[in-house]
């Protein structure tokens, strides 16, 4: 298929590339642009673990086109750490044991990090209700609500 | 080899003007959440694809008079952060809510969820009850669906060639007025409804019910106002014997097949249960 | 388990002693930063320069003679670098052979990757392709032309076993039964343990309680599909980087089929996002490769998750007959247990390793287990999670449940009453050593979990479990560095993430050292000698005991290298506190040496100082767990809610407890999945319905509350650190403790699976009808 140039802003840093028009926004990250920390679990919007931020927006990268990343910011797991400093979410994932094989936490992390933007002191439902996208076959989630809620008391400096 | 071609129209002009010249599928580009996995699992091969999301008229969500006014590119995310909707309209809401996760919600849009016509869509029983009306432009113009006659079957509505929704409009909300969505699925969350049931009333200052709308979702081919579900609690105070009618009246109504999803007496049963637990939640926001 | 022990097998025993790493929770996982900063790299994440993209064309048939492949066209195609089919690959002479948990037959094993006669299964691989780009390959699958007379299916395993069933194979004689039958059939073999007598034993029962249940087939559900990305260089060598479980068993089939040397190809396990036994068989690897010869150029190739559901291995959907006896004062008398299991169009089930679990819990004389390999035009089945357990314990548990009710005894009573203990006789050979399994009813029975009380329409169930650790080959290396810091290199895949943590930590122990100065490597298949596939929860345990022999070994040599050092004999140094010392003052005052002291001169002490072990682990370590569970049934709608959950698990020693609760978790999980929602929906043309995680209804978080657990240690006396394998006992008792506390709620007993809401609200409404009629 005929191939598109686009302009985009992913983790404050600008990218170009080129892509067909059935070429999702995952296809691009992981294809074009060699980013590949959002993984794809089943590319049909059923299992979060391609979830990115799309100006804000907790997305699925598997159900955006490549073509609508064209002039916006996208936030990917390879943002969410300062440098070599990890944010607090990544941190308690790793002090709760909140991930085993790993494959579905960029896309928790990001899923986290967006409910924590929104609701700074979540209960544990509001947590799991949020991260019901999110589908994890290792921890059974445990851990992982533990993580969130200790980060947000972190992050809330309380 | 299959190319398909991508537009990005500025104008409603403009995206009316490139359907009606193309003439093979077309697919409007909302949300995308049913459209891209359809595409991407091989269930479609459009043409073209126009994405609208960049049309003006299509973005907002704003008071009109006293109802309510949304455009086909307005998100889930968008409706549940508003500030003011979800307090008039809290059953249309709880639709949205289930479309999906959090994620499918920060795209897919009630405009996609109606057009794509399944007959377990969230938004559509809600929206029926609310007596919603579609704004719909094509080659021909412009023209008005009421929501309760847009799904006709399976994938199927009541649009005609070259026609996209471009706004909704939702009434004007009667004092002590109160309505409800729910949904059964196995699990919490991330389920296609295996039932679907919404339900808006209006109560008067004694606590009769002096209207009542119900519609049900994934027990057809489409979802269905049910006139005589309705009715048996019009009149009522939603006392005991109302709501055993309106049950065997929802359950009635059903004509539900066996899938994977679940059974046809299953789904009978449970439209009949949720009918009143939807029911005693309308009542509750009536201020009952 | 299932396989004879080897008898120049390798145990090092337990050694009771205060220890400073193991059983703490290191700070610093190993692989953890990469993983949450998305830098640990998938079998997906790799690419390799000028790489094609390879995808599988797959047959939409339940059962079909292939006639005839024409791939001229997809040849053709502007963009199609290469494609295969049957005709590229050697038809191969029945071999039997282990391939992981599952015993399996080379002849089975190359149709299994590729079609050659018939397809046997919706989704079963016909031919592949590799083209310059994604949409290219998906385009040059539709211009294959096969032409596929469709033959009559069978897929449910009772059906199968129909004297007039469709056959998958006319070859095919029912092993096991004597004499052999003239008739094919599908199903491929019969198999007994036998333990007494169990006609007398149930003369001598006071109450004989017998049920059947049949359960559907599940997927294990991991979320990283398969990917594999195969490089075949000029000379005939090749390189496979994939998601496996066990590479040098990935390698050994690969190069089978593929007709090549095993030493030609190098097989690379990427991080693994998931197995839990479903990443074992072969299934990309050959076909990348053979694209990659014919195409001169790497080939990648992923599956979607359509794929992952319909052409992986699912776990056997079974259909089971337990009958137990007991006394009136609860002791059992004889237990018997039928268990007919669909493979999957090839036989090779896991019956070898589940029916050793049907009654080890208890004490019990006379016992018959009998079990059925029955094929059916399914997707060859692959191990998941103590494959085949919970299928069993959800009949043994509930009947044990309801013979508890009616004689009036609690349930974990009746269990204590029964209860296996060391010395106690199994019926799959050996004897039980020491044992954990009343530890862990106790410690049920006296948890505050049994103190919370329980509301209306809510219930609460017991349920035990019973697994084994495997052993089997292991190697593994440690390589002191000239700074003193230490490189453990292993073979055994690690598949969570905990258990190079937790090998580093047996290591350091051993070393005297700290954590941080080792770091645990996964090697490629030609950087060790062979490594069983990381199953039978083997893999802290078994390749823990490889680590600790290869430390060992580094140890003895750094005390040769001291002792030459010294010029003294090397009986006259030991190792203590990570340093070699003087035996005693008589042999000198010399200042004790450190790794880094020892490495700096090893060189020229006659080489650079490494440990080696290369073992077959025998043995085992039994690991036992009590379930309770609270639910609460809306008897309106037939939704189970989950509302407590506890586990008490015998771990043997955990080495690093956060990691091995976690494991618990993940266990019980996936359990409740199992029992509530999860199944394969297959239509009447025998097509999957459900092949996507919208309608495979894993749970998600807002489905499951959090977990209680308790590990309980005793330790296993055949490994030098006491451990027993975890990651699989706890998912076997969610299916019989959900029924339990189901029962427990809202009175009736669900013995088909899954207990999903349709089937609970039925069986609530048949009850009630019948309680009317009554």
């Amino acid at each position: 298929m005929k191939k598109t140039h686009v302009s985009t802003t992913i983790n404050g840093d600008e990218f170009d590339f080129l892509c067909e028009p059935t070429q999702t926004l995952l296809d691009v990250l992981r294809d074009e642009l060699q980013m590949t920390g959002t993984k794809e679990g089943c590319a049909t919007g059923d299992c979060g673990a391609c979830s990115v931020t799309l100006d804000g927006t907790l997305v699925c990268a598997c159900l955006v086109l490549g073509l609508e990343a064209s002039g916006k910011e996208i936030e990917t797991i390879e943002g969410m750490a300062d440098g070599d400093e990890l944010h607090p979410l990544q941190r308690k994932f790793i002090e709760h044991v909140a991930l085993q094989c790993g494959i579905c936490t960029p896309g928790l992390l990001v899923a986290a990090r967006s409910l924590l933007d929104v609701n700074p002191d979540p209960t544990e439902e509001e947590v799991r209700y949020w991260l019901a996208g999110n589908i994890c076959r290792c921890t059974g989630y445990h851990n992982i609500v533990t993580a969130v809620i200790d980060a947000a008391q972190e992050m809330r400096g309380t | 080899m299959y190319e398909l071609r991508y537009e990005e129209p500025a104008t409603l002009d403009a995206a009316i003007g490139l359907i009606a010249a193309e003439a093979g599928d077309v697919r409007i580009l909302a949300g995308g959440t049913d459209v891209l996995v359809q595409m991407h699992t091989d269930m479609i091969e459009p043409a073209l694809l126009v994405n609208i999301k960049q049309i003006d008229e299509m973005r907002s969500i704003e008071k009109d008079g006293g109802g309510y006014r949304f455009g086909a590119a307005v998100t889930g995310m968008e409706m549940v952060n508003h500030p003011e909707f979800g307090t008039d309209w809290p059953g249309v809401l709880d639709g949205v809510k289930l479309i999906g996760s959090i994620q499918i919600k920060g795209r897919a849009t009630v405009a996609g969820n109606l057009c794509n016509a399944s007959p377990a869509a969230d938004a559509v029983p809600p929206m029926m009850t609310a007596g919603a009306i579609a704004h719909v432009v094509g080659p021909n113009g412009a023209r008005d669906i009421p929501v309760a006659e847009f799904t006709t079957g399976p994938g199927q509505t009541a649009l005609k060639k070259g026609e996209i929704v471009v706004s909704f409009s939702l009434p004007e909300r009667a004092p002590r007025s109160g309505d409800a969505y729910l949904r059964f699925t196995p699990r919490t969350e991330m389920d296609i409804a295996v039932v679907g049931v919404a339900i808006n009333l209006t109560l008067d200052d004694g606590g009769t019910c002096t209207e009542a709308a119900v519609a049900l979702g994934a027990v057809a081919e489409k979802a269905l106002m049910v006139e005589a579900a309705g009715a048996a609690l019009v009149g009522s105070k939603l006392d005991d014997a109302a709501m055993d009618n309106l049950a065997a009246a929802a359950s009635n109504a059903c004509r539900p097949i066996d899938d994977k999803r679940g059974t046809k007496e299953f789904r009978i049963k449970v439209a009949g249960v949720l009918a009143k637990r939807a029911a005693a939640i309308a009542a509750t926001r009536a201020g009952a | 388990m299932g396989m004879m022990p080897s008898p120049y097998g390798t145990q090092l025993p337990y050694e009771e002693k205060d220890t400073k790493v193991v059983g703490t929770n290191p700070t610093e996982r190993p692989d953890a930063a990469d993983k949450v900063t998305g830098r640990a790299r998938y079998a997906a994440d790799i690419n390799l320069p000028g790489q094609l993209v390879g995808k599988v064309l797959r047959s939409p048939h339940a059962h079909a003679n292939i006639r005839s492949i024409d791939t001229s066209k997809a040849e053709a195609l502007e963009g199609v670098k290469a494609v295969v089919t049957r005709d590229d690959f050697p038809d191969l002479p029945v071999q039997i052979a282990s391939g992981g948990e599952i015993m399996i037959n080379f002849r089975d094993v190359t149709r299994n990757m590729m079609a050659r006669e018939k397809t046997l299964y919706d989704g079963h691989p016909v031919a592949a392709v590799a083209a310059t780009s994604e949409n290219i390959a998906k385009a040059a699958l539709k211009l294959i032309e096969v032409d596929y007379e469709v033959l009559p299916h069978v897929i449910d395993v009772v059906d199968a076993m129909a004297p007039d069933a469709p056959l998958l194979n006319e070859e095919q004689f029912t092993k096991g039964i004597d004499p052999a039958p003239d008739k094919p059939s599908n199903i491929a073999a019969r198999m007994v343990a036998k333990l007494g007598d169990v006609e007398a034993g149930f003369k001598a029962a006071d109450l004989v309680i017998e049920r059947e249940f049949n359960t559907k087939a599940v997927h294990q559900g991991y979320i990283e599909p398969h990917a594999s990305i195969g490089n075949y260089t000029e000379g005939g060598n090749a390189e496979v980087f994939t998601s496996t479980q066990g590479h040098y068993m990935n390698r050994a089939q690969t190069a089978k089929v593929l007709g090549m040397e095993i030493s030609r190809i190098k097989v690379t396990p990427a991080e693994l996002g998931g197995g839990f036994g479903g990443k074992n068989l072969i299934y990309l690897e050959p076909l990348a490769i053979q694209l990659s010869k014919k195409s001169q150029r790497p080939v990648k190739m992923a599956m979607t998750r359509d794929e992952v559901f319909r052409s992986t291995g699912p776990t056997s959907g079974t259909n089971i007959t337990i009958k137990i006896g007991m006394t009136k004062d609860g002791r059992m008398t004889a237990a018997e247990a039928e268990l007919n299991y669909q493979a999957g169009c090839f036989p090779g089930s896991s019956l070898p390793l589940c029916m050793p679990t049907a009654f080890t819990r208890y004490e019990i004389e006379n016992v018959l287990v009998v079990g059925h390999d029955v094929i059916c035009n399914r997707p060859r089945v692959a191990a998941y999670r103590a494959p085949g357990a919970p299928m069993i314990a959800f009949g043994v548990e509930t009947v044990i449940d309801e013979l508890a009710e009616e004689l009036k005894i609690d349930p974990i009573e009746i269990r204590l009453i029964n209860a296996a203990k060391e010395g106690t006789q199994t019926h799959f050979g050996p004897k039980l050593g020491p044992i954990g399994y009343v530890e862990t009813l106790e410690r049920a029975r006296a948890h505050d979990h049994m103190k919370t009380k329980l509301g209306p329409n809510q219930g609460r169930g017991i349920a035990t479990a019973f697994w084994n650790t495997l052993g089997m080959e292991t190697s593994a290396t440690i390589n002191i560095n000239q700074d003193g810091s230490a490189s453990l290199i292993y073979g055994t895949v690690d598949v969570a993430g905990g258990m190079r943590a937790a090998y580093a930590q047996m290591a350091a122990e051993e070393l005297g050292i700290p954590f941080e100065k080792i770091r645990a490597q996964q090697s490629d298949t030609a950087g060790l000698g062979f490594n069983f596939p990381t199953v039978g929860s083997r893999g802290t345990a078994a390749g823990g005991m490889a680590v600790v022999k290869a430390a060992r070994d580094a140890i003895a040599r750094m005390c040769q290298v001291a002792a030459r050092i010294w010029e003294v004999e090397e009986d006259e140094v030991v190792w203590e506190d990570g340093a070699a010392r003087p035996a005693s003052a008589n042999v000198g005052e010399f200042e004790p040496l450190s790794l880094a002291e020892i490495a700096a001169k090893a060189g020229f002490m006659g080489g650079t100082i490494a440990g080696h072990a290369e073992i077959n682990v025998t043995g085992g370590g039994p690991a036992f767990s009590t379930h309770v569970v609270d639910v609460e049934v809306d008897r309106e709608t037939g939704l189970v809610k989950v509302l407590r959950y506890t586990i008490i698990q015998d771990a043997g020693k955990a080495i690093f407890p956060d990691f091995v609760k976690a494991q618990f978790h993940g266990a019980a999980v996936q359990g409740i999945g199992l029992a509530l929602n999860e199944e394969y929906i297959y239509n009447d043309k025998g097509v999957m319905e459900n092949p996507g995680f919208l309608d495979y209804r894993v749970p998600v978080a807002s489905d499951v509350p959090n977990i209680s657990t308790e590990i309980v240690e005793v330790p296993n006396p055949l490994h030098p650190y006491g451990v027993r394998g975890v990651g699989e006992v706890s998912i076997i008792p969610p299916l019989a403790v959900i029924s339990n506390a189901i029962y427990d709620a809202v009175g009736i007993r669900l013995r088909d699976h899954p207990m999903s809401p349709p089937k609970v609200l039925k069986a609530l409404d048949d009850a009630a009808m019948k309680e009317a009629a009554e």
